[in-house]
């Protein structure tokens, strides 16, 4: 299936995109963004990421299905 | 009513205060983050937040409606800023009026703990040193959907 990946501020610059389009067959979300790792090293450090579904905040053994698009946060520090 | 803004422009606050005026209400109770020249024992020369504003105001309401039932309070509005902001500029701005302060401290607080520790805002943080840095929310470890196997954070900091 084919996912869009959205990466936000660290994430953005650990990864180099913004947003990428990937080819997975990954069955939730948690083993995407363990893809994720392989394919950019600097994410392994990650901790207490959080994860959207089509702008939905999402549990990370949420299935994935064709065309979704996965939004992941790095800890958020509003305020 | 609630009202929940993510703003790129800085915060007029006269203004802000008069959409919470109400006439049944005798408290009004506000709280202002501002940007602070220091954090964590290092110099701070400006800050800028980067938001995933879609999220952030659908999440920013939800939070303003569970202060509207979990409190008595009549009103309650929350902006935060996005994009780069100076010294001492108002960040967040949380406003509640109620019949009595007590629940409108209380609701304030609320607010804004849960707009720290929930909404899709990043903070960086530009040093006097010349580097920079993405600020971790002390709260994000207990944040109700983080990562359960990655949320042993260390060294985070107080924001």
């Amino acid at each position: 299936m084919k996912l869009q990946i959205h990466w936000f501020a660290a994430f953005r610059e650990a990864t180099g995109h913004s947003k990428e389009s990937v080819g997975s067959e990954a069955a939730t979300v948690s083993e995407l963004f363990e893809e994720m790792k392989t394919r950019h090293p600097a994410l392994a450090s990650a901790r207490g990421a959080k994860v959207a579904i089509n702008d939905e905040l999402a549990d990370w053994n949420s299935t994935l299905k064709d065309g979704d698009k996965i939004l992941f946060f790095p800890p958020v520090a509003g305020g | 009513m609630n009202r929940f803004e993510i703003s790129s422009e800085a915060i007029d606050l006269e203004q802000f205060r008069a959409s919470l005026v109400d006439e049944t209400c005798g408290a009004f109770v506000t709280f202002e983050g501002w940007v602070r020249n220091h954090n964590d024992g290092r110099a701070v020369l400006r800050l800028a937040y980067e938001v995933y504003e879609p999220l952030a105001v659908k999440e920013g309401l939800a939070i303003l409606e569970e202060a509207m039932k979990k409190f008595e309070i009549t009103q309650v509005h929350a902006v935060h800023r996005q994009g780069e902001l100076a010294m001492s500029e108002p960040a967040v701005v949380v406003g509640v009026a109620s019949a009595h302060r007590d629940a409108a401290f209380k609701a304030c607080r609320y607010v804004i703990d849960e707009v720290k520790a929930r909404l899709p805002i990043w903070k960086k943080e530009y040093y006097a040193d010349g580097d920079t840095e993405w600020v971790n929310c002390q709260h994000s470890v207990h944040a109700v959907k983080d990562n359960s196997t990655a949320t042993k954070q260390t060294g985070n900091k107080q924001t």
